[in-house]
């Protein structure tokens, strides 16, 4: 083979600047990057002209993974993606095998799933917002919120003995019953994050340092996001009333009433609201689901051995960061022959550039928080 | 189960066919939305158990609307767990596109990407996943393209397509004709070879680069 590489680092082509114009580096190895996100950023003193994101340095090749390891052996890889919301994941994942086989989980294990799945949701936008004050220079929430999202992991490690990658789900329902006083605790949490929730809006929603920050930074607006294939919190906070949950329901959705929050102006203030929304509908959401949590098998009849018939499938749920869609092709075997994940994270990353142009160098910092990206899941 | 065709026709008045009655023995199937349908009518696919779930035809609205313009170029219409697949000709990606979002109303690309097949005639199947916010209705296209064939890009037609046509060039080597960068995303720039591709085994990598950039015998 030819040769043809060229001593060139990645990305670092002649661009022709401006007189006035910079190029600065950001990451990958920088604090509120979230991981290893490298930006480079073209500056007209401290103005955005442009922005690259630079991906990749986490890349595991979990789609090719896929393809060497069974239906049943891939499940637990699906966690590492977007590793604040294993849950999530797993959901995502269980739910497209089940769809591929043509069964169903029973109806207690899709209740079940549904209650571990929002408390995911609240702990992955705990993490969102503890962090993401941070970056702007807010000290406090951080605390306060790994307070609460300790008491989640709690519940997942009673239930299963994991708290980040739990691989909590099975395909075809769940592996473990719920442990006694499981609705207790979930009942417990949810009481007490009522208050909780409002106690972050104190430090925060009429802080006048946190508005300045947020207010007006990073606008996407609503066609902008529909064309760049932005979903979740960002897209609703455009303005755009659309949640897979509600779209397509999966899990136990359809039996729960709740309420898409949207934001009007589409910047880092109204994804902050529009997140701080969701997670009290998350709580509404669970405490329905633990009034009743029906009796019966939480494991649909699935073989040992998987072999779904030919075809093909895609099935998508709304990730705590967007829709994760799981599209997996079965040639009949017991691996499946391709397994595409479609991570929310790297497509919304992508609405980065229009979120910061003309921004100054401390917005980037607030607009790579606010898209709420996981590194994980961008470079799979 | 929502995600079907928002024109398939309702099943209610479908009659069961003969000795379709679930026997004693047969347990029940499990899917909910199990019913039979007409056996004249191919768009909903009869969820029994006997029958496994799998691609069967499509003639819903939406296809013959799709036919009707654009003829020959829709090579195959098929329903698969009740999602709705259009084949297309590859050198006329683009235009089917801009139809699917300007007339059709699909606005979103959700997902671009492809699956290599290297026993066809053409390996790669590139696979474009639409949504249609005011129909509430997803669209899978899918086109077939040979080794060295170009795929027109759509990011003229979806702002979306950039990264995703990137990744799948950095993946499968698919070049996407009318990119307007076209590079890797994921692996590094100087990166021999496409790892998904069926042919490039789990335990390949490009050695060189592994040694020269990491200082390491191998990445394994």
């Amino acid at each position: 083979m030819a040769d043809t590489r060229t001593p060139s680092f990645p990305g670092v082509q002649t661009t022709i600047l401006g007189a006035d114009e910079i190029i600065l580096n950001m990451g990958p190895q920088h604090p509120s990057t979230h991981g290893v996100l490298r930006v480079k950023l073209r500056m007209d003193g401290e103005r955005i002209v442009a922005s690259e994101c630079i991906i990749g340095y986490l890349h595991r090749g979990v789609e090719k993974i896929a393809e060497h390891r069974s239906y049943q052996q891939f499940a637990p890889y699906v966690d590492r993606m977007d590793y604040v919301a294993a849950v999530s994941n797993g959901l995502g994942y269980c739910e497209a095998v089940e769809k591929l086989l043509g069964v169903e989980a029973p109806p207690r294990a899709s209740v079940v799933r549904t209650i571990l799945t929002e408390l995911q949701r609240i702990a992955s936008h705990l993490l969102w917002l503890g962090t993401h004050a941070l970056d702007i220079g807010a000290l406090t929430p951080v605390f306060y919120c790994f307070r609460e999202r300790e008491e989640i992991l709690k519940i997942f490690e009673k239930y299963c003995g994991a708290r980040l990658t739990t691989h909590a789900f099975r395909i075809g329902g769940l592996q473990y019953e719920t442990y006694d006083g499981f609705e207790h605790d979930v009942a417990r949490f949810c009481q007490d994050f009522a208050t909780k929730i409002d106690e972050y809006e104190r430090l925060l929603t009429e802080n006048r340092i946190w508005v300045g920050r947020t207010k007006g930074v990073g606008v996407l607006t609503a066609q902008d996001a529909i064309d760049l294939g932005v979903t979740g919190p960002v897209l609703r906070a455009s303005g755009v009333e659309w949640d897979i949950r509600k779209a397509f329901p999966y899990a136990a959705y359809d039996q729960y009433e709740f309420k898409i929050p949207t934001g009007p102006n589409g910047d880092t203030y109204d994804r902050y609201l529009v997140r701080m929304e969701e997670m009290r509908q998350s709580r509404h959401i669970c405490l329905q689901a633990i009034e009743n949590i029906p009796a019966g098998p939480i494991l649909a009849k699935v073989g040992k051995v998987l072999k779904p018939p030919p075809g093909e499938v895609y099935h998508s749920i709304e990730a705590p960061k967007g829709e994760l869609g799981y599209y997996v092709v079965s040639d009949g075997t017991i691996q499946p022959y391709r397994v595409r994940v479609r991570p929310p994270s790297f497509i919304n990353l992508q609405a980065f550039d229009r979120m910061v142009r003309g921004h100054l160098v401390a917005d980037v910092v607030a607009v790579i928080g606010t898209i709420d990206i996981v590194l994980g899941e961008v470079d799979r | 189960m929502t995600d079907e065709p928002a024109d398939k026709q309702p099943a209610k008045q479908a009659e069961p066919p003969k000795g379709e009655q679930p026997s004693a023995a047969q347990p029940k199937a499990p899917r909910v939305e199990a019913q039979p349908a007409a056996p004249a009518k191919p768009v909903v696919p009869p969820a029994k158990k006997e029958e496994p779930p799998g691609p069967k035809p499509l003639d819903s609205p939406l296809v013959l609307r799709f036919r009707a313009r654009f003829g020959e170029a829709i090579r195959d219409a098929v329903i698969d767990r009740k999602q709705a697949i259009l084949v297309v000709e590859v050198g006329r990606l683009r235009e089917i596109a801009e139809y699917a979002r300007d007339e059709e109303q699909f606005d979103m690309l959700t997902d671009l990407t492809a699956t290599d097949w290297p026993k066809r005639e053409k390996r790669f199947e590139v696979v474009l996943n639409l949504y249609s916010f005011p129909r509430n209705e997803r669209l899978r296209l899918k086109a077939q393209a040979a080794e060295n064939e170009k795929v027109p890009s759509v990011t003229g037609v979806w702002g979306a397509a950039n990264w995703l046509e990137r990744e799948c060039y950095d993946m499968f080597g698919i070049v996407f004709d009318g990119h307007p960068d076209l590079r890797r995303i994921l692996l590094p720039d100087e990166w021999q070879g496409h790892p998904l591709r069926k042919d490039y085994d789990i335990l390949t990598q490009d050695t060189a680069w592994v040694r020269e950039n990491l200082g390491i015998e191998s990445g394994q």
